[in-house]
């Protein structure tokens, strides 16, 4: 019997109950965590359990790494509160690295340019507005291109990311003094310009992202704004038919989305880092889109997310210092757990059938 | 709500997990640093030397693959296995925030009371963390700090390397000599190429000292620098060797730190020069020789004092006498014959102080021979000189502070940008 029937086929699963999606979700970690333990035996040689124990000495260590955990985590909660808007609204925003490089250029140059002429309060201000507005900016152009002209965002956000990533070295270049093309430590003696630490030197990004989860949160699911914006998001025909000027949204959100991440690369350079590097953001713009997206952009489901991953990587960091492994080997640690991580979303999301026996079938 | 619970719950399974993998190792946190301290010490054969808790931190900006760290790895790896203390190596760690973060961990986390940091851009946040932990020496390479910042526990170091520059450079003189004398090439296309990383004091010395060399043996020597704008590009490094060759160079040197110039040499067949160590295993037919700065010297001297609780120079310049100036075995295959007895005869000189690298009367600047240069050793960042540097008819190189700052750019030599 000739049987029509594909041997795999999917099916969308619409029924599944939290309960078992989240069963499916521990699996998937128990399973990633084995097939590390096995890769690493395979390829070094080292015990997976002196692997998972120093994963987790890298992140809980000493207290000055947990607090090292929490402001990493900060920071990346940050930005992916940024992108998770513009992604509610199906937004592509990848450029999630330029626009807080955006606003560390500009945090710099204010540090830089303007200390002496400002008093201090008044100088770290202006730093602020600037660097917000040169992360709106970023998130405004790709959003404007689109809303008129209709141009793929996907590529216009990530275009921008390689603009600001050329203006950064062309700045550091240019304003480095000893042709190094390093700026070195802004203000280093004087510390003008640098925000002031409460607590320590790590609370500050912390109390941030708090704020700005709280704020998120309240934004987008009791604001009208946030409705227009899952409105869009599901579908822009509704959207016009119910009367949302779509264009006007598309560029609101995205402004705003560029204007956090400018915000988080105030941070980043006047009460973090001090300095303004090409790799400052690392990253972040896109590891922050996985954030958003496991968590269906639910601003405090980011928070567990986001833990995972810095977690993650700063586990990672420490297997490759305390069994001297090359680093690339905590990138390979981080891509086999996210991978499996991903993958649960797909078998909650859809389901697999196999085809029966064509007996089996005949019967 | 459901779904943030059930996600916490998620979480908790992780953790419980990791957790578990930690005590049954032993006791988690407390297992892990023994583990940590076990790998560097079985690494060091004389273990029952390190009864004491010493410990030495390194930060690297790049790992192995970069011939710079990877010489500074090796030598760390040598001097703390030969004073049997244990030690920790961070590896790429950027010229950033992230330098600090490493060291305040070796500190903190690792209980490091010696830091030691390899590029020139980690000096400000190594400057910080040695204004934050008093009792924890912080040394720094190539540094231009230490010798006038007046903080006691930070300090500079590195090598009259440009002794090894000339050294190597004399090799390829005479490699250029006898593809003049088989008549490869006539003198006039004696140019050579150079890939730089940055246009500033460091690499500039390096490559003037280096072609000083080439032109004591090949007078007819001119040379042509183009930058890459990075420490580690191996495409950029690569492709820029490829140019400088299309250009007409017929020998390339480099102070960039990837495979990328040597591999492009070995592929066009143009004889190369390197530094930091050999590069034969790229360049088995083109490779002709390498300087290097042997850091062990250093690292003995400098954790030695530490472990020791004595003081030592907050601006430290290693020479051929220390053993920190070397060159690496020249590679028959590639060289000129006669090149060792050359460089034996060369060293001897440079030992008994009859040969000056940076001697006024062998190079112009501007049409004209240098009697007077003021150089910025202070560094306070004016960036305007303030130091006599040229006396006794040679330009005193490392001799006011151990970094570089001959940045004065020759007859002769022509920079192509980047």
């Amino acid at each position: 019997m000739n049987n029509k029937t594909p041997l795999i086929h999917i099916t969308r699963r619409m029924d599944i109950g939290r309960p078992r999606a989240y069963a499916y979700r521990a699996a998937a970690i128990i399973l990633a965590f084995i097939v590390c333990g096995i890769v690493t035996m395979v390829l070094t040689g080292e015990n997976p359990l002196d692997v998972y124990s120093a994963m987790f000495t890298g992140a809980f260590g000493s207290s000055r790494k947990i607090w090292a955990l929490l402001q990493n985590l900060a920071i990346l909660l940050c930005v992916g509160l940024a992108l998770a808007p513009a992604f509610r609204m199906r937004f592509w925003n990848l450029g999630g690295d330029g626009q807080v490089l955006a606003g560390c250029i500009a945090a710099a140059a204010c540090m830089m340019f303007l200390s002496g002429a400002l008093p201090n309060v008044l100088l770290i201000i202006v730093t602020l507005i600037a660097a917000v507005c040169a992360g709106a900016l970023w998130g405004f152009i790709p959003a404007f291109f689109k809303a008129k002209w209709g141009t793929n965002e996907t590529l216009f956000t990530l275009m921008m990311n390689y603009v600001a990533a050329q203006l950064a070295s062309f700045f550091i270049t240019s304003w480095s003094k000893d042709g190094s093309a390093k700026i070195g430590i802004i203000n280093q003696n004087t510390q003008i310009g640098w925000f002031p630490e409460i607590g320590n030197k790590y609370m500050m990004f912390v109390i941030v992202a708090v704020i700005l989860a709280v704020l998120m949160f309240i934004y987008m699911k009791y604001t009208k704004h946030g409705y227009e914006i899952s409105v869009v998001g599901e579908s822009e025909r509704t959207a016009r038919y119910i009367g949302i000027k779509v264009r006007k949204v598309i560029i609101r959100t995205m402004l705003i989305s560029g204007a956090i991440c400018g915000l988080t690369g105030f941070f980043l350079v006047s009460a973090k880092d001090h300095t303004l590097t090409t790799t400052m953001v690392g990253g972040r713009g896109f590891t922050a889109v996985i954030v958003a997206w496991l968590a269906k952009f639910n601003p405090f489901t980011m928070i567990l997310t986001a833990f995972l991953i810095v977690f993650l990587s700063q586990g990672c960091n420490q297997i490759t210092t305390a069994l001297e492994l090359n680093s690339s080997f905590g990138d390979i640690i981080t891509g086999i757990i996210l991978f499996f991580i991903i993958g649960s979303e797909f078998f909650i999301n859809y389901r697999i059938h196999f085809r029966k026996s064509s007996k089996k079938e005949a019967a | 709500m459901k779904k943030f619970l059930s996600i916490v719950l998620a979480l908790v399974m992780v953790l419980s997990l990791a957790a578990c993998g930690g005590s049954e190792d032993g006791s988690s946190a407390a297992a892990d640093t023994t583990a940590a301290d076990s790998q560097a010490d079985t690494e060091a054969p004389s273990e029952s030397a390190a009864t004491s808790d010493f410990k030495a931190g390194f930060i690297c900006l790049h790992d192995e693959q970069s011939t710079y760290d990877l010489n500074f790895i090796n030598a760390a790896k040598e001097a703390c296995e030969n004073l049997g203390v244990a030690y920790v190596i961070k590896t790429g760690i950027d010229e950033s925030e992230q330098c600090l973060a490493a060291a305040e961990e070796l500190v903190e986390d690792e209980g490091c009371t010696y830091i030691f940091a390899d590029s020139f851009g980690h000096e400000p946040y190594i400057m910080q963390a040695a204004q934050e932990y008093p009792d924890v020496q912080f040394v720094h390479a190539t540094g231009t700090h230490a010798h006038n910042a007046g903080i006691a526990n930070f300090h500079n170091a590195f090598a009259a390397i440009y002794e090894g520059r000339y050294l190597a450079g004399v090799a390829a003189g005479l490699k250029l000599n006898e593809m003049i004398a088989a008549g490869t090439i006539t003198a006039d296309q004696a140019k050579v190429g150079y890939v730089g990383a940055y246009n500033y004091a460091e690499v500039m010395s390096g490559y003037t000292s280096w072609f000083l060399g080439v032109r004591s043996q090949c007078p007819t020597a001119t040379m042509e620098v183009s930058y890459t704008s990075s420490w580690y590009d191996e495409a950029a490094e690569y492709e820029t060797a490829k140019a400088l060759i299309s250009g007409g160079c017929v020998l390339i040197s480099q102070h960039a730190d990837s495979m990328g110039a040597p591999r492009a040499c070995e592929e066009n067949n143009v004889p190369n020069v390197s530094y930091n160590g050999s590069t034969v295993s790229v360049g088995p037919n083109t490779f002709i020789i390498s300087s290097r700065i042997n850091w062990v010297p250093f690292f003995e001297y400098s954790i030695t004092a530490t472990m020791n609780g004595e003081a030592f120079d907050a601006d430290w310049t290693g020479t051929i006498a220390t053993g920190s100036v070397e060159v690496t075995e020249v590679n028959e295959a590639a060289a000129a014959e006669g090149t060792q007895a050359k460089l034996d005869e060369v060293k001897a000189a440079f030992e008994a102080g009859t040969l000056h690298v940076f001697d006024t009367k062998t190079f112009t600047v501007g049409g004209s021979e240098l009697t007077s240069y003021l150089a910025d050793v202070d560094d306070d960042g004016t960036f305007t000189g303030e130091t006599e540097v040229v006396s006794d008819g040679y330009f005193h190189e490392s001799e006011y502070r151990s970094a570089p700052y001959f940045n004065l750019l020759i007859d002769g030599i022509t920079e192509l940008g980047n």
